[in-house]
């Protein structure tokens, strides 16, 4: 199987900041790539180098075989972008917007016509093909600007955080559509913020912090990468927490982790063999046990093993900085 | 699997010329669209001139030329002029909307020619550029203003500001490629506008002003494209007025389609 999107050592700087600092990473043909990763992790930067908008201040990367550089042509002739910066025109109505796009990309009036209006009933936007954009909701939105992407049939889509923003049901409606495409054997990037958005849509995954690529495997081989598995104590006599910590911390070698004012400890364990010698050490103190459980990694901790901090704090944390600014804006002020 | 991801036909190494120009008039008809459906640019764009000439003509009329009549006759070529100029201004404000809202990227994204959106910007424009002249002409002519040469030139004159506009259209959107916000945009376009404007014999011979400022104004190439238009319109001399203001006008553009384009290039 051919690689459809490929990028070695990455490198693009804005003033002082530096974006991305060598990332690569590579996606077959007819999968789904996640790319992982915090806010300002250089996620977008990545997307806006491989879909052309961008020149990389050091590195390759192709498309379909082709280069962004030097081929960007050709490469623009293969791809689809959604992304809240890849935007489309608020003013015209659904229906005008893709009519639009249908005409740019060398179809005729009339195909162009028919185009606009299939993918409008697809993406379930036929009520509102006529209203202008503006009055869209956020859903319809997202909707519209996924449709606007694939007028042109692309081989290879790239989605830069498809869902950040959406509400629960929205975000689902996206990713059947995003499955639904990938049926189809459209190759696609996907960058999210999102574990859970990663692990329900992509074959593999890469994560980035901070410009690097720090892991990459299937959502499966992450897990199993960070420690393989969870145990959860919860002793029946809070009191007793401090015990358990002692235990789990001498049988499985690392720190147990107490969430604040919860009863529950949850240790990172290796080798499920350890567990007899556990339950028997608690026996021995007298220790009582109101739950006692093994369970796979989730993605959640991948993350934070991976890079020393929860996804969610890093979210938080970024939103508070950036005042809610768009990727894009970031980027600007730091040229 | 991977033969429905192959290319059936593998995708063009180059973009021709006529795909280019297709790609502008389809952006064209995109600016053409959007001006039909804002409704508020529409009625702001028509009242403008008709505020112009209603405070020009009633307010200063009678202390400039002795009556509002006699004003009518003298100031519509020079607030016709006045009337496009601001309307140029329209075209950096919406391409520096189109760049902030992320419209350019989409379409660099596509495989289009890279001028074509700023073509395309243009292009449309002129239909708002068309819109501010028939108002101003049909408004006056309500007042009664009167075409005292003949129709024919009337329209040349029409002519000489629309082509004006054309290049006056290039600073504009120099100013929407290298201003951050639409509302800079604005503002830094109109504080530009106001001297060049007002320092010149759009709105008043320029005659009583003291000695430095008629330099100022003689020089100024609104005056001199005024001076043509009322030339072509109510009578006097035409010939090197209008020749003069659209060496200026090349010159402008000249000097300005180049710098906006290297902005475009840098910014979207």
């Amino acid at each position: 199987m051919t690689d459809a999107i490929t990028a070695e050592g990455l490198v693009k700087n804005f003033g002082k900041t530096q974006a991305l600092a060598g990332a690569g990473f590579s996606a077959a043909a007819g999968t789904v790539l996640g790319v992982l990763g915090p806010n300002g992790a250089g996620k977008t930067t990545a997307v806006r180098i491989l879909t052309t908008l961008l020149p990389p201040d050091g590195g390759h990367a192709s498309v379909g075989g082709y280069d962004v550089v030097g081929d960007a042509h050709q490469v623009r002739q293969l791809i689809g972008l959604t992304g809240q910066y890849a935007s489309v025109d608020d003013g015209l109505s659904g229906t005008n917007n893709l009519v639009m796009i249908g005409r740019l990309l060398g179809l005729s009036r009339a195909t162009a016509r028919a185009r606009a209006a299939e993918l409008l009933s697809r993406f379930d936007l036929t009520d509102a093909a006529s209203r202008p954009v503006k009055t869209y909701s956020g859903g319809m939105r997202r909707r519209i600007d996924l449709a606007a992407s694939l007028v042109g049939r692309p081989q290879v889509l790239f989605l830069d955080e498809p869902t950040t923003g959406l509400d629960p049901q929205a975000r689902s409606d996206v990713w059947d559509m995003i499955r639904m495409l990938v049926a189809d054997g459209v190759t696609v990037l996907l960058t999210t913020q999102y574990l859970d958005e990663a692990d329900q849509l992509a074959d593999d995954i890469v994560v980035i912090d901070h410009g690097r690529v720090i892991a990459t495997g299937t959502p499966d081989e992450l897990k199993a990468k960070v420690g393989g598995q969870v145990l959860e104590v919860v002793p029946a006599d809070s009191g007793r927490l401090g015990d358990v910590a002692e235990i789990l911390a001498n049988w499985t070698g690392s720190e147990p982790v107490a969430e604040t004012g919860a009863r529950q400890l949850t240790a990172q364990v290796a080798n499920a063999s350890l567990l007899p010698g556990i339950v028997r050490q608690l026996d021995e103190d007298g220790i009582e046990l109101a739950e006692f459980s093994l369970r796979k990694s989730s993605l959640d901790e991948v993350f934070l093993t991976l890079t020393g901090h929860r996804a969610e704090d890093e979210l938080a944390l970024a939103a508070g900085a950036a005042g809610g600014r768009t990727a894009r804006e970031t980027e600007k002020a730091a040229r | 699997m991977t033969t429905a991801t192959v290319p059936a036909l593998s995708p063009a190494r180059h973009l021709s010329p006529l795909t280019g120009v297709r790609n502008s008039l389809t952006l064209t008809w995109r600016s053409v669209l959007k001006i039909r459906t804002n409704s508020e640019d529409l009625i702001g764009l028509s009242l403008q001139p008709i505020m112009f000439l209603l405070l020009f003509v009633y307010v200063f009329g009678g202390a400039i030329a002795g009556s509002p009549k006699g004003y009518l006759q003298y100031v519509l070529p020079g607030i016709l002029v006045q009337t496009v100029l601001f309307a140029t201004l329209g075209t950096g404000l919406m391409l520096n909307q189109d760049i902030s809202a992320g419209i350019f990227d989409r379409f660099r994204s596509l495989p289009i020619a890279r001028w074509a959106p700023l073509a395309g910007a243009i292009l449309g424009d002129v239909t708002r550029y068309v819109i501010s002249v028939v108002v101003t002409v049909g408004f006056g002519m309500i007042l009664g203003f009167r075409v005292t040469t003949n129709p024919l030139a009337a329209i040349g004159a029409c002519l000489l500001v629309l082509a004006f506009a054309l290049a006056m259209c290039w600073i504009s959107a120099l100013i929407g490629m290298v201003v951050k916000s639409p509302q800079g945009v604005q503002t830094f376009g109109f504080t530009a506008m106001f001297p060049i404007v007002f320092a010149s014999g759009l709105l008043v011979p320029i005659t009583t002003m003291p000695g430095w400022l008629q330099a100022f104004a003689k020089a100024n190439p609104m005056t001199l494209l005024a001076a043509a238009c009322r030339g072509l319109m109510v009578g006097g001399p035409v010939g090197s007025y209008a020749w003069e203001s659209m060496v200026w006008a090349l010159g402008i553009c000249a000097v300005f389609a180049p710098l906006a384009v290297r902005a475009y290039r840098r910014r979207a």
